[in-house]
């Protein structure tokens, strides 16, 4: 039987939905396999442990130290290393977030590891798992096998379906000391600039607004459906650049990638490059006055007119239908 | 101080993906440098202009590299290196690539590296930290800001759209996000100066390495296109009943509400 651990991400005191993805992930990899759920921070853990076992590991290992408040490579490494070797895993899996692209590769260079990273599905029908993760910005996509040592990889958000919360399920929570020596690098501050805590690519609805939107108060309206939907903003580089929102929002080629559910485009034309990081998102929505914008060719739905028409009849709409249910 | 830049060769952001015999047709296709290590080379000269020294490009690449390199040599870099493996490497992954790197930086004292935060075409974002690990530097990925006092870098490092201040000894290496700078366009005089500034080509001979340490820890065994997508519905009528089509198909066909 195969031993794969799930690094597990907590925030603010709870597990962040990849983390129950990247369990769910694991027994991709290996149904047989006994999943580890791994967490580290400064806090008590327990919940935390408890938790990630009802998403489907079989236990769970808390790392509590002091130095692991905020995420640094040095202190997450050293007890990610500590981990690793009392645990002799056949694979790893984490998230592919901020802190999994920053952490795995220099966990891969110090065990001597392949890593692939940002897979979207995998697929297990023969020998060899195989792992699918978009390359060209998602233009295409490749499928990628681990050839030699650890199965080490680091999943997307929001594309690998977490398994069913199970309350009664339970399993053994250790807590695992270790020493964390020398950081180098030192955390001095963090400035909150997320609208609203949602990180885009996790969120599983985005109204994203571009040059169309015209000003900072065009964004207004769209804050107001994002708020209907329990969805998120985004943004064009054209409406960053025009200054009407923060880079933080950006998606795109240079920005973020995401694929939720629904992402609704609002007066954004579709450049290329745009597309390069939401075309993957189950349903797109286009709204537009330029019939002719590109971004019509990748919208499920359309509809051609002014936004500042549309959009907010639209939240009205869907404000109705949350009354009738 | 002693700076360096990674750099890859991508393809152009507009370039249509075409798939022969499972891989991407690559004949044809226009090249620049990945949009991130433009931020890089950006960064580099802005440093050394401000805190004196050199800057040196480096490339894995073949021989059409070279042209990638004189551009960020006429924006303003000193030098530029040249690791030809094209005809030396069947296959490699990120292992393969910083292992070569690692040998190439074993003499040069760097005191910054700059790397983009991600390559556009195989995106996987590992070269960077994997360099910084393998030369045993620390690093910071997806950098907005950079100031140097001294040996200490005030750094704002992007953590999914919140910013953290981070602070770091040097010797570093960073990677480099959106936000950090405006790269600028060679000038006319920078592109007639590239054409005299030194390029050293290297191959993999030229470095201590045994071939046991380059083979690749992952491959690649397919390659294909995303799923076409069927013409999407241009909705009719007035507004409202737009809305209302758009909110019941929704809800009905697609259930995401």
């Amino acid at each position: 039987m195969s031993k794969l651990l799930v690094f597990g991400e907590s925030m603010e005191g709870t597990l962040r939905n990849v983390s129950f993805e990247a369990v769910a992930a694991a027994k991709k990899i290996d149904a047989d396999a006994e999943v580890v759920g791994v967490i580290f921070g400064s806090e008590d853990l327990k919940e935390q442990g408890e938790e990630i076992i009802r998403y489907g590991a079989d236990r769970a290992v808390i790392v509590q130290h002091e130095k692991l408040e905020n995420y640094t490579a040095d202190a997450y490494g050293q007890a990610a290393m500590a981990v690793i070797q009392e645990e002799s895993p056949d694979g790893i899996v984490m998230g592919h977030t901020s802190i999994g692209k920053d952490l795995t590769p220099k966990l891969a260079t110090k065990l001597d590891s392949g890593l692939i990273s940002d897979g979207v599905d995998i697929d297990n029908e023969g020998d060899n798992v195989a792992f699918i993760r978009p390359i060209y910005s998602g233009k295409a996509f490749e499928k990628k096998i681990i050839t030699e040592g650890l199965t080490f990889v680091t999943i997307r958000p929001n594309n690998i379906k977490p398994l069913e919360r199970n309350e009664s399920r339970s399993g053994e929570v250790t807590a695992k000391h270790v020493d964390i020596g020398d950081i180098r690098t030192v955390i001095k501050d963090v400035i909150s600039k997320a609208s609203d805590g949602v990180d885009l690519s996790e969120a599983n609805v985005i109204i994203a607004g571009g040059r169309g939107v015209k000003s900072k108060e065009g964004f207004e309206p769209l804050y107001e459906l994002a708020e209907v939907l329990g969805g998120t903003v985004g943004a064009s580089r054209g409406a960053c650049d025009a200054e009407y929102c923060d880079y933080a929002l950006q998606i795109g080629q240079t920005g973020k990638v995401v694929t939720p559910d629904l992402y609704i485009a609002v007066g954004i034309s579709g450049a290329i490059q745009h597309l390069a990081g939401m075309s993957n998102s189950k349903v797109i929505v286009a709204i537009n006055k330029d019939p002719e914008s590109n971004i019509f060719n990748v919208a499920d739905y359309g509809i051609v007119g002014d936004l500042f028409e549309v959009v907010p009849n639209l939240t009205e709409e869907l404000k109705q239908l949350k009354l009738n249910v | 101080m002693n700076i360096f830049v990674l750099l890859k060769k991508t393809f152009d952001t507009e370039e249509k993906i075409k798939i022969n015999d499972g891989q991407i047709e690559e004949d044809g296709a226009e090249y620049i440098i990945n949009p991130y290590d433009e931020y890089a080379v950006e960064e580099s000269i802005i440093q050394r202009d401000e805190h004196g020294g050199e800057v040196t490009v480096v490339t894995i690449g073949d021989d059409e590299s070279e042209k990638q390199l004189r551009t960020a040599l006429a924006m303003g870099a000193d030098k530029a290196v040249l690791i030809n493996t094209d005809e030396d490497l069947e296959d490699g992954d990120q292992s393969t690539t910083v292992k070569i790197l690692e040998s190439f930086f074993d003499d040069k004292e760097a005191d910054l590296i700059f790397a983009g935060n991600v390559a556009i075409d195989e995106s996987s974002g590992q070269v960077g930290p994997r360099l910084a690990e393998a030369l045993d530097i620390s690093c910071v990925t997806t950098i907005t800001s950079l100031k140097i006092d001294g040996d200490t870098a005030s750094i704002e490092k992007d953590v999914e759209g919140d910013v953290e201040m981070v602070e770091s000894a040097l010797p570093l290496l960073v990677t480099c996000q959106q936000g950090l700078n405006e790269p600028r366009y060679p000038s006319l005089p920078g592109i007639m100066k590239a054409k005299k500034k030194p390029l050293e080509e290297l191959e993999i001979d030229d470095l201590d390495l045994e071939e046991e340490e380059l083979e690749p820890k992952t491959v690649t065994i397919d390659i294909f296109l995303p799923p076409e997508k069927g013409a999407g519905k241009v909705l009719e009528g007035e507004v409202d009943d737009q809305v209302r089509e758009l909110v019941t198909l929704l809800k009905d066909e697609k259930k995401v509400l």
